[in-house]
């Protein structure tokens, strides 16, 4: 699913993340530990298809990312890859199932008011469908941005430190909506976080 | 969800924003169209209703208030001439056409203009009921007139000595309506056609002639007010008004160089007002961009999360143009309407005011190009806002978060 060799990204002369090999077969669950800085995010950037390393190969999902160009890569990654981040971005002014819709709309994927409903209700938001992120509380909020990384059924589910500011009970819920929701969708799952309790959930990690 | 209903809803999410491009755009534009519908109506109008015409002859005075008083019928003319003078002008070899006008009285501030049947034949009227005069004391309304006044064929009217708003002494001898004219966009819509003789004979009963010898001095002191000529060839141009105004009594005026002269010194204020549409259209031009620049910062997540969904950069660059765009084009839209409108409502009261009417229905070739040129604004307005769209950096922006 995942094959990463030889990858390293530099900032200038700044070196920001260094990954000589890395393999991950399809449904696995990873989390993507250490301290900030240590290239977490870049390196999952770099599976998006979000950044050029300066180095490397990655293949995700049968295709070579850095191979991928201009429009055809946007729409790889919108179609093969959710993203959960920490700062959820959910757009202000569209409401709950717009954000979803957008997400379709934004992939080309056909849009799908059946496909959103039932979205929202395995997140147990459906009936916020048609409020604006901000009448939700920040539980409600994680869960519509799940829902939206997820809603065209993507085969890579990449979460960028999706607990942090969280309480614990919020931090064990998110990553268990996560991990559900990529079990549901046979997807791939990579949790890039350096929050101590989220360590124990998952049997794979890459230390970096 | 497309880019249409995604742009408009960036718009609908800054209302104030929003409202003050479109106002700025809606005026300037209104403004210009305006102009365009004013200006165009008035000129095309003012053509028409010289056309055929090349010199005005009439009273020394100002060459333009002959013109005006002559054709248009909107000042008072300079005076008379002797009739005689006017005849023998009639036999000139340049002369086509040459048509006397006796005027000097008014029905309800509608000019009575005493003229031959030659006169209405040369805007090509036709009745739309009743008939042409044929004796003094008939007398045929314009559409307008007639219309106004809501009266027809068997009606009788008093004239009014003096033109204008203000009506003078009431002349004795009424006048029967035997004929009404048909629309015809020209001057005659406006004014009460008559024989010269019922001019004349208004006149002369004041003086109340009495004997045979009276009657003759007072026929040959008999006067008309212009005389509307038409060159018998384009050379006439060169000789006739020399010979015209080196005679003591007589002037002649050109309608073509009058009304260019006209339209000059009326350019000023139209000009003026001009500068003042381009600047309000440039206030919208960078109200637009302002408003499109500002709100990149604060929308820049929300491009960056774009991105993450599968946007391409020709999408980010796509909506903000289209925000761009939709602007100018509501702006703009809505500046049309609004321009119509009050072209509507300046036609309505100068119609009142018995001028020329300016209608708003109109739609002139011109507009299209104000439209483009509201478009062009969005366009170039949001051209850089859009570009820096386009360079959004995705892992840059949510590294930042």
């Amino acid at each position: 699913m995942i094959a990463v060799r030889g990858l390293a990204h530099r900032y200038g002369a700044v070196e920001a993340l260094r990954l000589s090999e890395w393999k991950v077969a399809q449904g696995e669950r990873w989390l993507v530990l250490g301290a900030s800085g240590s290239g977490k995010s870049t390196l999952l950037h770099a599976l998006a298809g979000l950044i050029q390393p300066t180095e490397g190969e990655i293949e995700v999902a049968g295709e070579n990312v850095r191979r991928l160009e201009g429009g055809r890569l946007d729409r790889w990654r919108g179609t093969t890859v959710g993203i959960v981040l920490q700062a959820l971005h959910l757009v202000k002014h569209l409401s709950v199932r717009d954000n979803l819709r957008l997400a379709q709309y934004l992939a080309r994927v056909p849009q799908d008011d059946a496909r959103i409903n039932d979205t929202l209700a395995a997140l147990g938001v459906a009936a916020k469908a048609g409020r604006r992120p901000t009448e939700l509380s920040q539980g409600e909020q994680q869960r519509v941005a799940i829902a939206r990384a997820v809603v065209n059924r993507p085969k890579l589910i990449l979460a960028d430190e999706p607990t942090a500011n969280l309480d614990d009970a919020a931090a064990a819920r998110v990553v268990d909506l996560l991990s559900e929701q990529a079990a549901r969708h046979g997807a791939t799952l990579v949790v890039a976080t350096h929050d101590a309790r989220v360590k124990g959930k998952f049997r794979e990690r890459l230390e970096l | 969800m497309n880019l249409a209903s995604l742009s408009a809803s960036y718009l609908r999410a800054r209302p104030l924003n929003t409202l003050l491009s479109v106002m700025l755009l809606a005026l300037g534009v209104a403004t210009i169209v305006l102009l365009i519908l004013v200006v165009g109506q008035l000129e095309e109008r003012m053509h028409r209703d010289a056309r055929g015409l090349d010199l005005v002859v009439g009273a020394k005075g100002s060459p333009m208030q002959l013109i005006l008083a002559g054709i248009y019928h909107l000042d008072a003319p300079t005076g008379n001439i002797p009739l005689t003078a006017a005849r023998e002008l009639e036999k000139n070899r340049f002369i086509r056409k040459a048509i006397p006008l006796a005027l000097g009285d008014s029905w309800k501030g509608y000019r009575i203009v005493g003229a031959p049947r030659a006169y209405a034949d040369h805007y090509g009227a036709r009745l739309g009921s009743g008939r042409f005069y044929e004796k003094p004391m008939e007398a045929v309304l314009g559409a307008e007139v007639a219309a106004r006044n809501a009266v027809g064929v068997g009606g009788k009217f008093a004239g009014a000595h003096g033109l204008g708003s203000e009506p003078g002494e009431e002349h004795a001898d009424p006048y029967t309506v035997v004929g009404v004219l048909e629309k015809s966009d020209s001057v005659l819509d406006r004014l009460v056609l008559t024989s010269v003789e019922s001019v004349w004979q208004v006149h002369e009963e004041h003086q109340g002639p009495e004997d045979e010898a009276d009657r003759k001095a007072l026929e040959e002191a008999r006067e008309v007010t212009v005389l509307l000529v038409q060159y018998a060839s384009p050379l006439a141009a060169a000789t006739l008004p020399r010979q015209i105004n080196s005679q003591s009594e007589l002037q002649a005026a050109s309608p073509a160089y009058e009304t260019a002269r006209l339209f000059r010194i009326v350019g000023v204020g139209v000009e003026a007002l001009r500068a003042f549409a381009v600047v309000l259209i440039l206030a919208a031009a960078l109200s637009v961009f302002i408003a499109l620049y500002t709100a990149l910062e604060e929308r820049r997540y929300d491009l960056a999360v774009m991105r993450t969904l599968g946007a391409s950069r020709a999408k980010l660059f796509g909506l903000l143009m289209a925000e761009g765009i939709a602007l100018a084009l509501i702006g703009g839209l809505l500046g049309l309407g609004l321009g119509h409108l009050l072209a509507a409502a300046l036609g309505a009261w100068l119609e009142s005011a018995q001028q020329p009417a300016v209608s708003g229905l109109e739609w002139r070739p011109e507009e299209w190009w104000v439209l483009a040129v509201a478009l062009g604004v969005g366009i170039v307005a949001a051209a850089l806002p859009a570009c820096r769209a386009y360079r959004t950096e995705v892992s840059h922006t949510l590294a930042r978060a």
